[in-house]
């Protein structure tokens, strides 16, 4: 196959050889554009950049070597070169001959140097894509010729779309088998047009190529004559790059590090997302709003007079103001908003679905923040982009709903800025990244609903009451013996003349959460209910006791965020499962068993024990008597 | 200096990149470190990370995984960067390799997993490091070029490839439980001709073997060894020849084969990369192992 491939086209060895200076001096000025291919093995995209990186000289004679071993012990290929091979480094993808993860793939051109995301191509790898296309400029979406446009050229258009890339070709491959024939390329051509149109693409570039023979890849392919366009290469090196538009827009720039290095310096460190900056500057620090100008551009090579978007600078500012990493320093008569609910596009990325009402770290630049997720809205079919009813969003799935988070950051939606619009999720006991999200714009409830300052405070509610606020939140299986044990604790209290509330699972279904079931999803916002009104209690002065099995760690960590330091007491209350299955007071662990309850924690779902709580009880040697007392005595010693 | 947008070079957007991540760790991580093994993507990195926090040192140790058997002239280099960068400068060698005298001529490729492999697990451990930088390029190898640029490993410094975190935008997620880390990749878009045009239009110290010049050589299984110290054991027969060499890759020298060649500037060294028909790394014996898989199966064991 070797000899099928045509001459590298890049003739740059005869300047290297003869003037290396003047070579290194165009070199120097190459730009980089980085892309995705998208398609299936059987649309030839291996082959595709097998063929760019060959005729770029990116394969050594080793690595060719290796390849044509390779090819003949676990190609696909027959006896010729199987290309796919060269680009699935994985063990398990050379053996199961598929592409699993983003590979990235690097080539330069007289005029580039290109980046390629080697993306799968499969449903089951949506998250996969969407992340090689989260950093490209322009996707290249190949079309076996003999297929025409099928579901994973909808899906794969669909994704570039949505993750924001401007500049599509499509690349009509294999013209080879079809002759060359002009109504094959049309016809595919009017049906993509058609369909693009419907999800909103209006610019796409199309090019009939193969790139098994190179028609069009390098050069005007002589079988084409009918094709008037560039080449795939040649589009490739003119085609405009994200960080030129990006600086055109507004001066932003996430703070990532304060640089303190002694008394007389502080500088502030980060990328420029958009924008370009000058010393002399006026800006505005967010969400502060503090403003002031910027004195010196510092780098380890002298001061520069201007930086523009996509370059890493030190920033000097003429006032000594308050900013520090998270912050956004913008241009000062048009800096970006702050809020604290949005509508977001969100790509779920984790086996475990996503649970409306848990919260998840959120980053989005050199923000994190804590955020929850509501019930979708709706769900995308990748594949026919209707929009579908959703509970909750699972591993690959695309969904719209808002979202809400703990304080205000700095954002823009993400059409119109990636950085301060793209965000992902992250689980707050795993540490996965579970999910990215792209901000759509805010909720203007956010921006009109305000905290009522109240002149009587939460520490006069206290006083009065002559004590210090508290919760204890009783956590264990069903049958384990909190509610006999809170009640016992507040009897106790209440004969101290101490001010309580008893919450318990049972009573509180009845009333205020008489509208959730036992889902992953309720049992989250049953939590998150009774932490809010836990949270009005304590701030009423009250000690608050809570009997809820409560089986997620991360549930019961967001209540513990919502109270006062020091004033949420995770108490376990510990018992083996075979002991409360074998009370079974209320005969649910029977049902749960004969499978007459679904969802029955520690039969069909799991009780994630506390790490470190505050107070363990063990119920196989403690009464509930002396469970109580030990309670009360680590309240009030 | 005046900036034409449309002129943001791809060096540029590298060094850029690479001055992002090297701050996002600082800013996340509790104890990051850098893996400095003075080869010619070591003194990148480490000029990418005196860039970063200038005026400040970088704000982190130097760590030195040393096999005892490198180059002279890398431990020159070595020390000589750690004093002008003004970071302190760790030194780890992995003392069970000491006290047993692993060595590349007697032990093959238990040399390369006491030293390195087992060496930087004991290190990084006993410093407690979260989070390691590392020069490696997603050009080099297959594997690399599905490793994410924060990579997450266990508590056992275990990869696991088919379970990666999603790396999307310039969004990096730093965060683990206690005893997991990160290792950290800057230079992950790096190509090598990206290397040298780099270390060529900034002035980064490199080691001078990567320039040819007449060294006491031996030929052996087909690769061109250099005799750098007299613990070199000389085969019957072998009797060091004065070549003009110079080193592509630069590792522990009784395994690292040397290419014969006249270039003594930069630009002749960038010269010969861009005409020659071998990769890089085909000088190292370590990638062969294991069949194609070599690389990816010592990444999951915990080497770099």
């Amino acid at each position: 196959m070797t000899d099928t491939i045509a001459d590298p086209i890049y003739k740059t060895d005869a300047l290297i050889a003869e003037d290396i200076d003047q070579y290194l001096k165009v070199h120097e000025h190459k730009t980089m554009l980085r892309f995705i291919t998208c398609g299936s093995v059987d649309d030839g995209k291996s082959t595709l950049i097998g063929r760019l990186l060959y005729d770029s000289k990116m394969i050594f004679e080793d690595q060719l070597e290796a390849l044509q071993a390779d090819s003949k012990k676990v190609g696909t290929q027959g006896q010729e070169i199987d290309f796919a091979l060269l680009v699935d480094g994985l063990a398990a993808e050379r053996e199961q001959g598929i592409t699993i993860d983003v590979a990235y793939r690097f080539f330069a051109t007289e005029k580039r140097k290109f980046i390629v995301a080697d993306t799968p191509g499969h449903e089951q790898y949506t998250r996969n894509m969407v992340t090689g296309a989260s950093t490209a400029d322009l996707a290249v979406i190949l079309i076996d010729a003999r297929k025409g446009v099928l579901t994973q050229t909808r899906r794969h258009s669909y994704l570039a779309h949505l993750i924001g890339i401007r500049n599509i070709v499509l690349a009509i491959n294999k013209m080879d088998l079809v002759d060359y024939d002009q109504a094959v390329y049309d016809g595919i051509l009017k049906d993509y047009s058609e369909f693009a149109r419907s999800i909103g693409i209006t610019a796409f570039t199309p090019i009939p190529i193969s790139g098994f023979k190179g028609d069009n890849i390098t050069g005007p392919s002589a079988n084409t004559p009918w094709y008037k366009g560039p080449a795939l290469i040649a589009h490739l090196e003119t085609v405009e790059v994200n960080s030129a538009t990006d600086a055109d827009k507004p001066f932003r720039m996430p703070v990532q590090w304060v640089n303190r290095p002694n008394l007389d310096f502080r500088g502030f460190s980060g990328l420029i997302a958009t924008g370009s900056v000058k010393p002399g500057d006026a800006v505005r620090v967010l969400p502060s709003g503090k403003t002031s100008s910027v004195t010196r551009i510092v780098t380890l090579d002298g001061d520069l007079e201007e930086a523009v978007a996509g370059q890493s600078v030190t920033l000097c500012f003429a006032d000594e103001v308050d900013c520090s990493r998270g912050d956004v320093i913008a241009l000062a008569d048009n800096p970006p908003q702050a809020a604290d609910q949005f509508e977001a596009t969100i790509v779920w990325m984790a086996d475990e679905a996503m649970l409306p009402g848990r919260p998840y770290w959120l980053k989005l630049g050199t923000q994190t923040v804590s955020a929850t997720v509501q019930q979708p809205k709706y769900q995308v079919n990748v594949n026919t982009m209707e929009h579908l009813a959703a509970k909750t969003l699972d591993l690959n799935a695309i969904g719209v709903a808002n979202l809400s988070t703990d304080r205000q950051i700095v954002f823009e939606p993400y059409a119109d800025n990636r950085t301060l619009g793209g965000f992902i999720l992250v689980d707050k006991i795993t540490n996965a990244t579970v999910a990215a999200g792209m901000l759509n714009f805010s909720l203007r409830r956010a921006q009109n609903v305000h905290w009522q300052a109240t002149d009587v405070s939460r520490d006069s509610h206290a006083n009065l009451k002559n004590q210090k606020p508290a919760v204890l939140w009783l956590t264990g299986l069903s049958g384990a013996g909190k509610s006999t044990i809170a009640n016992l604790v507040e009897k106790k209290l209440v004969r101290m003349n101490r001010h309580t509330f008893l919450l318990d699972g049972d009573n509180v279904r009845h009333g205020l959460n008489k509208d959730l079931g036992f889902t992953d999803a309720d049992r989250v916002e049953n939590i998150r209910r009774v932490g809010e009104v836990a949270k009005l209690m304590t701030d009423a002065g009250l000690i608050v006791i809570t009997a809820f099995i409560s089986p997620f760690r991360s549930e019961r960590d967001m209540v513990r965020q919502m109270m006062q330091p020091g004033e949420f007491i995770e108490v376990h209350i510990d018992t083996p499962l075979a002991d409360a299955e074998a009370r079974d007071v209320k005969g649910l662990y029977k049902k749960a068993r004969a499978g007459d309850l679904k969802n029955f924690t520690g039969i069909d779902s799991p009780y994630e024990a506390p790490e470190d709580p505050e107070i363990h009880i063990d119920t196989t040697a403690l009464t509930a008597e002396e469970a109580a007392d030990l309670i009360i005595a680590r309240l009030i010693p | 200096m005046a900036i034409d947008k449309q002129t943001l070079t791809h060096l540029q957007r590298l060094e850029s990149e690479a001055i992002h991540i090297l701050r996002e760790v600082v800013a996340e991580a509790e104890k990051p470190v850098m893996l400095y093994s003075v080869g010619k993507d070591s003194a990148v990195m480490l000029h990418l990370a005196r860039k970063a926090f200038y005026p400040s040192p970088p704000p982190f140790p130097l760590l030195h995984v040393d096999t005892t058997w490198k180059f002279q002239e890398m431990y020159k280099l070595r020390d000589r960067m750690a004093q002008e960068s003004g970071m302190e400068l760790l030194v780890y060698q992995n003392p069970e390799a000491q006290e047993r005298g692993i060595n590349p001529f007697d032990h093959g490729a238990l040399h390369t997993d006491m030293w390195k492999t087992e060496g930087l697990k004991q290190a990084l451990n006993l410093y407690g490091f979260d989070a390691a930088f590392g020069g490696a390029r997603r050009d080099e190898e297959k594997s690399r070029a599905k490793e994410r640029i924060f990579s997450f490993r266990t508590a056992s410094h275990g990869w696991d490839p088919k379970n990666q975190r999603p790396e999307l935008w310039n969004l990096y997620n730093a965060r683990k439980n206690k005893g997991e880390s990160i290792r950290v990749f800057p230079i992950s878009n790096w190509t090598e001709l990206d290397i040298w045009q780099y270390i060529h239009l900034n002035d980064v110290p490199i080691v001078p073997l990567y320039f040819a010049d007449h060294r006491p050589t031996v030929e052996r299984d087909g690769m061109l060894l250099m005799v750098d110290d007299d613990r070199f054991p000389l085969r019957d027969g072998e009797t060091p020849v004065m070549r003009s060499i110079r080193f592509r890759t630069l590792g522990c020298y009784p395994l690292t084969g040397a290419v014969e060649s006249t270039a003594k500037t930069l630009p002749e060294v960038i010269q010969e990369t861009l005409l020659t028909t071998t990769s890089e790394r085909q000088g190292r014996a370590i990638d062969k192992d294991a069949g194609g898989a070599g690389m990816e199966k010592k990444k999951q064991e915990g080497y770099f």
